[in-house]
């Protein structure tokens, strides 16, 4: 109210000076209509009759014709100052009215004033640079409400936050990040790739190699053989074989091998740098990392997690604060008793042990597996089993499911604290991995080889049979007339690309099932069994054993961490994984959250892996680069299959860049890369990167050890 | 025009985007949920104190064991009975949203945890902050030989100057090292 009457007053002042001063208030109000704001129209008294309550005395006689230079300056700065006091607004810990009070004199100040710094040839251009940063800063506000508005699943996050703490959220968080990330690869393998071959490319049924063979055919649309992305699925846009070598197809004359080629490139670049900048962000973010220094003091000031809305997740952190503050002081008293220090010793020694022995075991069971499919594949796959036939998957995913259940039984011998346990646990479990995804790999490389030598039978085979075409028709005319022969008749090459691609498909579709029985079987089914089973039992089912399920949050960032890695590494031979990927992150969102609302319970006690969050973003990191490995390593050295695939006929798949430089760049432009790709540049340009790394580090090291002494001097000076 | 009516004015709303971390859908849910712990004749009235029993119905409040210590911090009422308004309510969010600069979220945190108002974090302070945080039942308390070694460690690790009580600049400094703090020391509606 006291504000509305001050309002009033000023306009009714207003009104009266502008008769007096006229002529300069005209021009005043001219450049003040131009700005859109609502106090604009206020404000037309002139500097000398302005009630002082809310401004700076020294501004007090300001009349704008007659100001000298530094007095000028001295406003602008003042204009500035208050500019900055602004926007600074929001970081003061100050109650709201004095932050609107300020807010308002401040905006009154500003507007006052910016127009009679606008003074001679560049008045109406600072008025309207001004003008602008307003609209601009307006703006950008909105955009930034409107991110924020499209933020998928918000809610459902919030909701599960409530109830389940920070850490099990944080899960579902990674989970939105990664559907980002995966819509972007997506967006590139669509609109780069599938799209243009789909549209511009020659269609089905017009090439060998996008053509279903004549021995297939009748299987073709069969659902077992679409399901094992066999048949129709096959030749299709969905794998490298489809795609024609032709150099520019359509009428946008697209460079169709040119784009796959730089599309892989792209995924995985775009991956690393999305990757880096998160991490770089999150280390801003945390500081330095003392992780020890404060323990007692973090769990004090920080444990409570504020977004608890629900009573039961209330009481069970107030349970694993006290468990907590417990734990930390016996620890305290303890840390220096070790009792029978060789005891434990050995059975740490003995756990790894049984560990190494687990993984060599898996290993091994992994790689005989996949040799006894390729056996199966040469008697051909009709004379077997389901189970036979994907042999493979299921052996993979049943020992992701049941070794680290292993591993955690294993674990109690080592009697480590629960956060050091942890992060074994999950070093193991990435071991586990790792291990099986590579010696998956190393199979695979042994078919490869294997079609690569049915490639060159088949080659030779070729020709034959062209001969033979030929024979039969050479007495009629001397010249070799065109044949037209049905593409679905041509004898075909084993095209190893789309092998890869469809085994790295049906990897990730029962991966997919596998994780989503589990969900079912393991947390739903149970949480019925025992809600219902409760009645008629001896004992308290959800008190003791089996209860209810906690959400494993490593568990699940782990599986979420290794799927990336196998599109990583198999994106580039199927282009429809991202595709794949996206839709089954979608699903999963849902599938998880209803899971985790429905069936688990918060957990009772809980332990970070570690401090930082960098902790999931270095594993992706790792597993982003030993997933593009292999990739890199098939295409620099094997060469591509004769007939199928956009680099058919090339020598080796980078070619395609050499090809493009010679043809579509200017002359000078392939002179200038080849001195560029020249090894003598090349060599010292990694040596100076070296050098710049090495150089960062140790000053890195220099402004830590800095930070240490300037702590130990500020404990010391008082 | 008041800060109650059944809308906010447009000027108002981008003012108050101005001056608070949250977006404009945030300071309309905000004024949506602040009504309705209105009674129909207070919300066409200007200026309005929500008791702090009403406050302390919302969910998101309901189970923190902070919560009169919030409503006090926020509030700017002359009874000193942390009553807030619709302006008061929103410094609570703005402070508690997630883009809030770490310093005013470790200000706050600083006046919440001082329990007796006098500036500094003494022993008296930490004692009740403990007791918070361990919930109401007897069960769950530390025995007072633990509470009195837990008060020793936090001093010892965060009291620089030595003077027996954690003042604003040590806890902000203890604080920006944590990882945890500005994710967890977050309230959204």
């Amino acid at each position: 109210d006291g504000e509305k009457k001050k309002r009033k007053k000023r306009r009714r002042k207003g009104a009266h000076r502008a008769e007096e001063g006229e002529d300069e208030v005209q021009t005043r109000h001219e450049r003040r209509e131009r700005e859109k704001r609502r106090r604009a129209k206020n404000d037309q008294e002139t500097s000398e009759e302005e009630d002082d309550k809310e401004e700076d005395s020294k501004d007090e006689e300001v009349r704008p014709e007659c100001l000298t230079p530094e007095e000028l300056e001295k406003l602008k700065e003042a204009v500035d100052e208050r500019k900055k006091l602004i926007q600074s607004l929001r970081g003061k810990p100050w109650p709201m009215k004095k932050k609107l009070v300020t807010l308002r004199e401040s905006q009154e100040f500003v507007e006052k004033y910016e127009g009679a710094l606008g003074k001679g040839k560049g008045r109406k251009l600072y008025a309207y640079k001004v003008m602008m940063t307003k609209k601009w800063m307006k703006f950008q506000r909105d955009f930034e409400n409107f991110k924020t508005a499209c933020i998928p699943w918000e809610m459902k996050i919030k909701e599960i936050e409530s109830h389940f703490g920070s850490s099990v959220a944080s899960y579902f968080i990674f989970l939105r990040w990664m559907y980002g990330i995966n819509m972007i690869l997506f967006g590139l393998t669509f609109g780069l790739v599938m799209v243009p071959e789909a549209l511009m490319g020659r269609p089905y049924g017009s090439m060998p190699r996008k053509t279903v063979p004549r021995s297939e055919e009748t299987s073709a649309m069969d659902f077992a053989v679409l399901w094992d992305f066999g048949g129709y699925a096959q030749y299709s846009v969905l794998f490298y074989g489809f795609y024609n070598n032709q150099r520019a197809i359509g009428w946008l004359k697209f460079r169709m091998p040119l784009s796959y080629f730089l599309v892989g490139v792209g995924t995985v670049a775009y991956s690393y740098m999305v990757v880096i900048r998160t991490m770089a962000r999150n280390a801003n973010e945390s500081g330095v990392g003392d992780d020890n220094s404060f323990n007692f003091s973090w769990k004090m000031f920080t444990s409570w997690d504020y977004l608890i809305g629900n009573p039961e997740t209330a009481d069970n952190k107030f349970a694993s604060i006290t468990t907590s503050f417990k734990e930390a002081i016996l620890e305290e008293q303890e840390s220096h008793k070790d009792d029978n220090i060789h005891l434990t010793r050995f059975l740490r020694v003995l756990a790894n042990f049984l560990v190494l022995c687990c993984l060599a075991g898996s290993g091994y069971l992994i790689y005989f597996v996949v040799r006894r499919s390729q056996k199966f594949a040469l008697d051909g796959l009709e004379n077997h089993t389901w189970w036979e036939r994907n042999e493979v998957n299921m052996v993979m995913s049943l020992l992701g499911m049941f070794c680290p259940m292993l591993f955690d039984v294993i674990s109690t011998l080592e009697n480590y604290h629960p956060r050091v346990a942890l992060q074994w646990q999950l070093g193991r479990i990435f071991a586990l991995f790792l291990g099986n995804l590579y010696t998956f790999i190393i199979a695979l490389m042994d078919e490869i080889n294997l079609k690569r030598e049915e490639e060159k039978i088949v080659k030779f085979n070729i020709t034959t049979w062209e001969a033979s075409l030929y024979n039969g028709t050479i007495s009629e005319n001397s010249t070799a007339p065109s044949i037209t022969i049905n593409p679905a008749d041509v004898p075909r090459g084993p095209c190893w690309e789309t092998m890869v691609g469809q085994e790295f498909v049906r990897l990730i579709i029962s991966d997919t099932m596998t994780t989503y029985i589990t969900l079912l079987i393991g947390d739903f089914l149970r949480a019925v069994l025992v809600r219902f089973l409760n009645y008629c039992w001896c004992w308290d089912l959800e008190a003791g054993f089996p209860s209810y399920s906690e959400f494993d949050v490593s568990g699940n960032v782990l599986g979420l961490i290794f799927n990336q890695g196998m599109i990583w590494m198999g994106a580039f031979y199927a282009p429809c994984l991202p595709a794949l990927n996206v839709l089954r992150l979608h699903v999963s969102m849902y599938l998880q959250c209803w899971a985790v609302m429905c069936c688990n319970v918060p957990q009772e006690r809980v332990f970070k892996a570690s401090g930082s969050n960098n902790f999931y973003m270095a594993m992706l990191l790792v597993i982003l680069f030993l997933s593009t490995l292999p990739a890199i390593y098939t295409i620099v050295t094997i060469p591509p299959s004769f007939d199928c695939g956009p680099f058919s006929g090339k020598n080796r798949m980078f070619d395609v860049i050499h090809e493009t430089l010679e043809s579509d760049f200017p002359a000078w432009f392939s002179k200038v890369f080849s001195y560029a790709s020249n090894p003598g540049l090349v060599l010292p340009f990694i040596l100076l990167m070296v050098l710049a790394i090495y150089y960062l580090q140790s000053t890195s090291k220099s402004y830590r050890q800095a930070n240490v002494e300037l702590k130990k001097k500020l404990q010391t000076v008082i | 025009m008041g800060t109650t009516a059944s809308q906010l004015g447009k000027d108002l709303l981008s003012e108050y985007q101005e001056l608070t971390f949250l977006t404009k859908q945030e300071i309309l849910l905000a004024h949506k949920r602040f009504s309705e712990l209105l009674s129909k004749d207070e919300r066409n009235l200007p200026n309005t104190r929500v008791s702090m029993e009403r406050i302390l119905t919302l969910p998101e409040l309901k189970s923190n064991p902070f919560r009169e210590r919030i409503c006090h911090v926020f509030s700017t009422s002359d009874q000193k009975n942390g009553s807030l308004s619709f302006e008061d309510f929103l410094d609570l969010l703005s402070a508690f949203s997630d883009s809030a600069t770490l310093e005013i979220k470790s200000h706050y945190a600083f006046r919440i945890f001082d329990f007796d108002d006098d500036g500094t974090l003494d022993c008296g302070d930490l004692e009740k902050l403990v007791n918070c945080l361990t919930g109401e039942t007897d069960d769950t308390r530390l025995t007072t030989d633990e509470m009195r070694q837990l008060i020793n460690n936090i001093l010892e690790e965060s009291d620089i100057d030595k003077d027996g009580t954690v003042n604003l600049s040590e806890f902000q400094h203890v604080i920006s090292r944590s990882p945890d703090f500005v994710s967890s020391f977050k309230i959204v509606l």
